[in-house]
Parts: structure tokens; C-alpha cells; sequence
């Protein structure tokens, strides 16, 4: 038989990313994984605009999105992490 | 008595000279945060170079202070384009703190409280380029600069100038920090305007 692939291309998170990123981002509902706070997005605490958004937990203050705008996109982590995405959004 | 006067023309040649692309002079000194202020006391304050290898060497508050002190006066220069000219601080010149440690690391991580960090070549540090300051215009660091002691590169974009700085972490490869894993540059030159990763 074929090599069964390990892994697929970024092209497989497309569909599941769109239908993330499309619905209204004020009705998401978050978890802290180190103080288990729960609660809808409006409850993180937001700092910024400049030079960037973080946003953190309001119970331990760990980083729960991280966000910078640039005039053609728009860098996300979710979580305080390295590995940020960069969308394209001009 | 003409219209410009020789001092004007001075202080406007000196103007241009001073201030790098796109950035415009602010008489303040603007507050930008990306977490809530840490309160640190001097009591447990403590700084800690630590090298690719594990090693570690750190400075209680007093140990610091016993260092020999400088009085600096630098042009600072922040990626939300404000610059602020002439800015005085007192500290320790970062050599002062790698004197003694043996690396062969070409980077460092600067590590604060609160959990920033930020990157930059190790050369960058060296040579008088660069200071961790506990003192402004002649008063102690307030937390909201990034008291008790902040990191000074004043030829870097300010992000570089870590607040509330508690380690030094010496690395063999460039680690991106806090803004620089999120689009900024990596190195962040205001001469260059290396503002974003694509600058
Ligand atoms: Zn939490």
C-alpha cells in the first residue's frame, strides 16, 4: 500500500479556522488553564492598543491572547506562546 | 534682528539630526503596558545572569548598588513613534555584570517580572551600550518605568529596554521575545525604522 501521510498541509485549518475567526468574537468563551477562571471575553483584562493587545486572565493574569495590528495584517497567539500566526488582511 | 535667528537654525539642524524616520519629539514620557504593573520591593529584588550552560550568577539589591555607578544621558526612542531627548539615569553598565561569566553566547534574553522578555545580540549589551538603571532625573525608578530597575539600550527601540528586568538569560540562538514573536523586529533599530518583521 501508499505511505500513509503524517501529517497535511496548513490548507486542512482553513475551513475550521474561517468558521472560528467568522462568528462574533464577543460571544467566545474562555478557560484560564492555570486559575480555571471561566468566563466570556468580555471579562479579560486588556492592555494596549499600542504596542500591541494582551489580553489576560482577570483571576492570575496569565496571557490569554496576544494580538498586533499592522497596516496589512495581523499577528495572533492565543495564549501567551511563541509561534504567533500572521494573517493577511489587505 | 532677522526673522531666524542663528540659535533657531541650530536647535532645528539639531532637531533633524536627533530624531530617526517617522518618529515625532514628546516632552512626556508616555506609560505603554502589556500586563499590570509588578511591585517589586528592593528587600527581594535580585538580578541573575544566567549562560547557555546553566550557570548562574545573581545580585541582591545592595550587591547592585555596591557596583560602580554611571550617569547617563540618552535620547530614547519607542515604536509607537515618540522619542523623548536627554533622558538622565543612573546604574550599572551591563558589563559590569558579565565581567566574571564565561559564555559563548551571541544572545540574550532580558527577563522581567511579570514575565516580558525581550531579545538582543549579547554585543548589543557590551561596551557601554547598555545599562540596568534604577534612578530618573534624579529619583528612584517608578514601577511604572519599570521601577526599581528597568534595562536601558537606548540605541534600540524602546521595547528592547525591558521593565522590571530580573534576569539576563545568555542563549546560543536568537529567541524571539514578548513584541518580537507577535511582528516586531527582531533587532529594532530606529535608525533603520526596523519596526515590524518585514522592515
Ligand atoms: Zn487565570
Amino acid at each position: 500500500m501508499g505511505d500513509t501521510p503524517l501529517h497535511r498541509d496548513g490548507n486542512w485549518l482553513a475551513g475550521p479556522l474561517s468558521e472560528i475567526l467568522a462568528v462574533e468574537p464577543t460571544r467566545a468563551w474562555w478557560r484560564c488553564p492555570t486559575c480555571g477562571m471561566a468566563g466570556p471575553l468580555a471579562q479579560l483584562h486588556v492592555y494596549g492598543p499600542e504596542p500591541g493587545l494582551t489580553a489576560r486572565c482577570p483571576g492570575c493574569t496569565r496571557v490569554a491572547l496576544r494580538l498586533v495590528k499592522e497596516a496589512d495584517h495581523v499577528w495572533l497567539t492565543m495564549g501567551g506562546a511563541t509561534g504567533a500566526f500572521r494573517f493577511r488582511t489587505a | 534682528m532677522g526673522t531666524f535667528s542663528p540659535g533657531f537654525h541650530g536647535r532645528a539642524r539639531g532637531l533633524a539630526d536627533k530624531l530617526p524616520p517617522g518618529q515625532y519629539p514628546t516632552e512626556s514620557f508616555p506609560v505603554l503596558s502589556a500586563g499590570p504593573t509588578p511591585r517589586v520591593p528592593t528587600e527581594t529584588w535580585t538580578f541573575t545572569v544566567t549562560t547557555e550552560n546553566g550557570d548562574s550568577r545573581g545580585w541582591t539589591w545592595d550587591e547592585m548598588m555596591a557596583l560602580p555607578q554611571e550617569d547617563t544621558v540618552h535620547d530614547i526612542h519607542c515604536v509607537t513613534r515618540w522619542s523623548k531627548f536627554d533622558t538622565p539615569w543612573r546604574g550599572v553598565p551591563v558589563d559590569a555584570f558579565l565581567e566574571d561569566v564565561e559564555t559563548a553566547a551571541d544572545y540574550a534574553v532580558a527577563v522581567s517580572h511579570g514575565g516580558y522578555t525581550t531579545n538582543l545580540p549579547l554585543e548589543d549589551l557590551l561596551d557601554g551600550k547598555a545599562w540596568v538603571v534604577h534612578t530618573y532625573d534624579g529619583f528612584p525608578l517608578s514601577p511604572e518605568h519599570g521601577g526599581p530597575a528597568r534595562l536601558l539600550v537606548p540605541h534600540l527601540y524602546f521595547w528592547k529596554s525591558a521593565k522590571w528586568v530580573r534576569e539576563l538569560r545568555l542563549t546560543l540562538e536568537d529567541e524571539p521575545g514578548f513584541w518580537e514573536s507577535v511582528g516586531y523586529h527582531n533587532y529594532g533599530d530606529p535608525w533603520r525604522e526596523q519596526r515590524t518583521w518585514d522592515d
